[in-house]
């Protein structure tokens, strides 16, 4: 069901992990749903993305949009990156799936959501960006369920 | 690649014996059962041959044997049909929340034609309770319908018990026994049992074909209009290969049962313990003893169940998952919900179901893939970092 490039980025996900001190960082998704993708960004003094890793809690398609994404915003300015689209991420991928298309709706929040937290903490105004609707990264946690 | 099937709740292989036993029916003894001339004899001496035997596996009279075309057209038949011909009685009907989706759909249509149900909740090891039940009955009940066993956790239910206090409010009780047919003993009448659905592929037989068993005396209308086949119960010609097959497949199934529970048993239970023991964060859904001796269904937390498959299928290991990404929809499982899983932790479900050619190393190898899958999701998921960081606080 899912395209090569699609089984490739879900088996050798590119940039998983976390940056220590990253300029920007944003989850988005809802664990009931069964998606949750965070973005880590490190941006230099030109607004330039230098480095993005991700990690995700999902199906296939989760982890291969959060992936492609990563490889898609770096070395771009903070400005390319707001222009990379859903429409984007599954074109890389060589299409996604009907029921799977809002992985990738959920990989260009992840990345908005991160370029807000860095507008946020750099107290700069970055133009075009809305703070994503599934932005879930000021949250408190979830109380731990008794399991 | 060595394919191990772990997912024999889906569907089973059909035994060669079961396809040798169907291939005449094809091209030898092709007859139509309903005709007249000897030309057809064989194939129905075929047809009460299998009736015979799928009727004394489950205690009942083989002129209450009706085949159908699988399980789900039993579900809806035993519903929709009792129904409308008890409606007059009451408009009332009792059911769980952790049946098949043959039964839950078909009960959400008939609350659409003005018919009353109630879904009795389960237990956390998905149990549904005979009190509860006998609270539910009503003046107005006319049927109780409740899996014998669940197909996803595996739960056996007092069926015994429930059918008696159906019974003793004078209600109809109707059981899917889907994957409990052939797998585990069952007696109608020591079971209180008016109705009982069963399905050839989940034993070993063909698929597309089925029964239902409905006891004497019970007022059931025609489901599917045409000819007088199946006591004009069940119009349509005769699957005669499906139906040869599946006397087949319950007659090789039956001989064989206690020595097939107690190696399914002994393989689950295995594959329980270990998994249990060598994967933390994990738990096993569904109750701990009395569940259907192939199956085990676990949850693991902070990852999702759909990425796990796609790992497992890449060492060639069949398995399913009640994640919502399996399901077509944003919701997990609904037996998952109903035992009283949080979201996303029923994101996390593995079910998997042997069977009797499934082996020990077969167990083992996949609980060795399945540490290794686990903690690799684990290493990329959002949740289990934040889990470990909070841990550290």
């Amino acid at each position: 069901m899912y395209s090569e490039k699609v089984m490739d980025h879900f088996n050798n996900p590119r940039n998983v992990g976390e940056i220590e001190n990253a300029s920007g960082v944003g989850t988005v998704g809802n664990a009931k749903c069964g998606d949750i993708m965070r973005m880590y960004l490190d941006i230099d003094e030109n607004q330039i993305i230098r480095d993005c890793k991700f990690k995700t809690f999902g199906c296939g398609a989760a982890v291969a949009t959060s992936s492609m994404a990563t490889e898609l915003v770096k070395g771009k300015t903070i400005y390319e990156a707001l222009k990379i689209t859903n429409k984007a991420v599954m074109e890389a991928l060589d299409g996604l799936p009907p029921v799977k298309v809002h992985c990738s709706l959920l990989a260009e929040e992840a990345i908005h959501a991160a370029l807000w937290d860095y507008a946020e903490k750099h107290n700069i105004k970055i133009e075009g960006l809305e703070k994503p609707v599934n932005d879930i990264s000021e949250k408190e946690e979830a109380p731990e369920e008794e399991y | 690649m060595k394919t191990i099937y772990l997912d024999n709740a889906a569907t089973t292989q059909v035994y060669p014996e079961v396809v040798e036993a169907m291939m005449p029916f094809f091209t030898e003894h092709y007859g139509n059962p309903s005709s007249i001339y000897s030309f057809a004899g064989e194939a129905g001496k075929a047809v009460d041959k299998s009736r015979e035997t799928i009727a004394s596996v489950i205690g009942a009279d083989p002129s209450e044997i009706y085949f159908t075309g699988g399980g789900s057209e039993s579900d809806n038949w035993a519903l929709k049909a009792t129904a409308e011909a008890y409606s007059g009685k009451g408009k009332h009907i009792i059911t769980s929340k952790i049946e098949h989706h043959a039964v839950l759909h078909t009960c959400e249509w008939l609350e659409k034609q003005g018919f009353e149900v109630t879904y009795l909740d389960v237990d956390e090891n998905g149990v549904v309770s005979p009190d509860a039940l006998k609270a539910a009955i009503r003046p107005d009940t006319i049927l109780v319908s409740i899996m014998m066993a669940n197909n996803e956790i595996g739960t056996i239910e007092p069926i015994a018990e429930l059918g008696k206090v159906a019974h003793e409010a004078g209600v109809l009780f109707h059981t899917d026994a889907v994957q409990a047919f052939c797998h585990i003993p069952i007696n109608v009448d020591e079971m209180n049992i008016d109705m009982l659905s069963a399905s050839g592929h989940k034993h070993n037989g063909p698929k597309g074909i089925g029964i239902m068993y409905i006891r004497k005396g019970v007022k059931i209308r025609s489901f599917i209009h045409g000819g007088a086949q199946e006591r004009n119960r069940r119009a349509g010609t005769h699957n005669v290969p499906g139906i040869v097959g599946m006397g087949k497949a319950a007659e090789l199934a039956v001989s064989d049962m206690e020595r097939r529970i107690k190696y399914e048993t002994e393989l689950r239970d295995h594959l329980i313990e270990r998994v249990l023991a060598e994967i933390p964060y994990s738990r096993l859904n569904g109750h701990r003893t009395d569940r259907l001796p192939n199956n085990a269904n676990f949850c693991f937390r902070f990852i999702e169940g759909e990425s796990m498959l796609i790992l497992l299928d890449q060492n060639g290991i069949c398995a399913s998952s009640g994640s919502a990404c399996t399901s077509g929809s944003l919701d997990p499982s609904h037996v998952l919900l109903a035992i009283g899983l949080p979201h996303e932790i029923a994101h996390g479900s593995l079910r998997l179901t042997l069977s009797e050619k499934t082996t020990m190393e077969d167990i083992d190898f996949t609980v060795d893939k399945l540490v290794g899958i686990i903690e690799r999701l684990r290493g990329m998921s959002p949740l289990y970092a934040d889990f470990t960081a909070s841990n550290k606080k």
